[in-house]
């Protein structure tokens, strides 16, 4: 805890106040490099135990604190075979040595269970062993993707270091229309500021189109944070953000205190109208290969995918429902659904989305990072085309190196699964009505 | 002296060590890197070669196997004109130096040239050439002199145990 005033003459951001308390200063210039305790590490089973295991080793030295210590298996599950299996039970294994009591087997994508069980509060400083760690930014948390090596520095020791960044913020004003959601605004975003455009500073969200969001669409934002090569995402928690985490069985704190000075300076700021945002589709092999959904081509495709810790949370699914509800999925293509997490797929079996989606004829795969990363079950074949609603389209990502996926919004999906081609949602809805 | 293997802008994670490649050993995922950009590049590097990238270089996954897959290869020193953050950490981390270079974009393939990491410069052999890269923090100077992120710990926790 910092010894000094609370009150600090210099204007901050968010993420300098964050970083301040966690590195015990009372300020942080931007540039200055800071060691800072973690409140919370969280690591999966492809860059966790596997990898860090033999470096604590060779360090002579367990987890710091195993309560502060979360593990998911996500990428290997369930495992397809004899290389899978061993990494998920060098994962339990390691788990149970490490007494780590939060430990979340199949449940889901870490970036979903982890918030979804109450373990990110506002103002923490969270590390975590993937890149889309970002995503945790949208409960007023500090939280950013480290390697396998980082991360065992971090569980050994409780710290890691950082160079404080700098703030952009990005404004979104005005309503979303029917059809358009928190994917299309990161997909614009992508387009208008590169795949460099965050320069690994903090992209920090905020006007009322983004107050007037769910948590799991903010999440969605901060997420792809990473897409933009922010650092993190962030969001100042609001009522929303306290209520979701009280819910969650977690302790939202303070939160009300953890905001940006007015006057804080910034790195940049962009301001962008929601009302006049279409659906966005981004072509191969680039999410800033995006555009107006008007311009995409409308060759056949081939397989379409709800997934990922982006695309397939309990919003999501239902945005997917709403499209294919009374419809049925076009003969020349597939639609695969993985729920994000064990947790969704209960809430969606409990309000009817699962079953407009099934019998509409999707088909549903286990919960976990799967196809989006080309590790499970739904890879494509050479020169496949695929429309997902994941967040990275890189070549070869989802399979054969000759494959194409292209991006989009949930609903956008649902209506390509419906059309067999890409397709616009908003008359399916229209007509819906 | 080592070769310069010059790709371009946004090389991503999944084209520096492919997912399907992931569960299997290092030395076989590091067989396969870059053979999207360049099929002969993994079977053609040598030993103190130089990758040299555009911008925003190691963008996409956390996977730290993206640089290690270029350190197992001997690669010496990846430079570009910019990096994406957890690569950049990342490579440091392993011991592999990632030097910022504005001019990266003027070296030129399957020349030889000779790097000076203390000074971070770069001698093009043929014409002797010297481009300047930016010299990392002095924090970063340290954990790659120790070898790494671990042996760099190492110290410390035995010094803390001494």
């Amino acid at each position: 805890m910092s010894v000094f005033s609370t009150e600090s003459a210099q204007p901050q951001t968010l993420a300098q106040k964050i970083v301040a308390r966690a590195a015990g200063v009372d300020h942080v210039a931007p540039g200055e490099i800071v060691t800072c305790k973690i409140n919370l590490a969280m690591i999966h089973d492809s860059g966790g135990p596997r990898r860090v295991k033999p470096l604590l080793e060779r360090l002579g030295v367990g987890v710091w604190d195993p309560d502060k210590v979360v593990v998911v298996s996500d990428h290997y599950v369930p495992a397809v075979d004899q290389e899978s299996a061993g990494i998920l039970k060098l994962t339990r294994d390691w788990v149970r040595g490490q007494a780590i009591k939060s430990f979340y087997d199949q449940q889901g994508i870490c970036h979903v269970v982890l918030p979804e069980r109450g373990h990110l509060a506002p103002g923490h400083f969270v590390v975590g062993g993937d890149s889309h760690s970002p995503t945790g930014g949208a409960f007023g948390c500090f939280m950013f993707g480290v390697g396998a090596t980082d991360m065992a520095g971090a569980l050994a020791t409780g710290e890691t270091w950082l160079r404080m960044p700098e703030t952009i913020l990005i404004n979104w004003t005005g309503a979303l229309g029917d059809g358009v959601s928190a994917k299309d605004i990161m997909l614009r975003l992508c387009r208008e500021l590169g795949m460099d455009g965050g320069d690994y500073q903090v992209v920090q969200y905020a006007g009322d189109t983004i107050a007037a969001l769910s948590m799991t669409e903010r999440m969605t934002l901060c997420n792809m944070a990473a897409e933009l090569g922010g650092i993190t995402g962030l969001i100042a928690p609001d009522e929303v953000t306290a209520t979701h985490i009280d819910k969650a069985g977690g302790d939202p704190g303070d939160w009300a205190k953890w905001r940006g000075d007015d006057d804080a300076p910034l790195r940049a700021r962009f301001d962008f109208d929601a009302g006049s945002l279409g659906p966005q589709v981004a072509a191969p092999h680039s999410p800033a290969n995006a555009g107006d959904i008007a311009d995409a081509d409308r060759d056949a495709i081939d397989q379409c995918y709800i997934g990922a810790c982006t695309g397939a949370k309990l919003d999501d699914l239902q945005m997917a429902a709403r499209v294919l509800r009374g419809r049925t999925v076009a003969s020349t293509t597939r639609l695969m659904i993985a729920p994000a997490s064990t947790r969704i797929t209960a809430q969606a079996a409990a309000d009817g989305t699962l079953a407009t989606l099934t019998e509409a004829g999707a088909i549903l795969l286990p919960s976990g990072c799967g196809a989006c990363a080309g590790y499970g079950a739904g890879v494509l074949a050479e020169g496949e085309r695929c429309m997902a609603s994941t967040a990275r389209n890189f070549k070869g990502r989802m399979g054969a190196k000759s494959s194409f996926v292209y991006l989009g919004s949930p609903y956008t999906v649902a209506a390509t699964a419906v059309h067999g081609r890409i397709a616009d949602p908003r008359p399916l809805l229209a007509e819906s009505a | 002296m080592g070769r310069i293997w010059t790709f371009g802008d946004n090389v991503d994670t999944d084209l520096l060590a492919p997912g399907v490649y992931m569960k299997g050993p290092i030395e076989e995922l590091a067989a396969h890197c870059l053979e999207g950009l360049n099929p002969d590049f993994a079977a053609s590097v040598r030993p103190g070669d130089i990758v040299v990238g555009g911008k925003n270089f190691g963008m996409g996954s956390s996977r730290e196997q993206a640089a290690q897959a270029l350190k197992t290869l001997g690669v010496a020193a990846v430079l570009a004109r910019s990096f994406a953050g957890i690569f950049y950490r990342n490579a440091f981390n392993l011991g592999l130096p990632a030097l910022v270079c504005d001019d990266a974009s003027t070296l030129e393939d399957g020349a030889l040239a000779d790097l000076d990491l203390a000074l971070g410069r770069l001698t093009v052999a043929e014409t002797g050439v010297v481009v300047a890269c930016d010299a990392a923090p002095p924090h970063l100077q340290a954990i790659v002199a120790a070898g790494g992120l671990i042996p760099y710990l190492e110290v410390k926790f035995k010094g803390a145990a001494a």
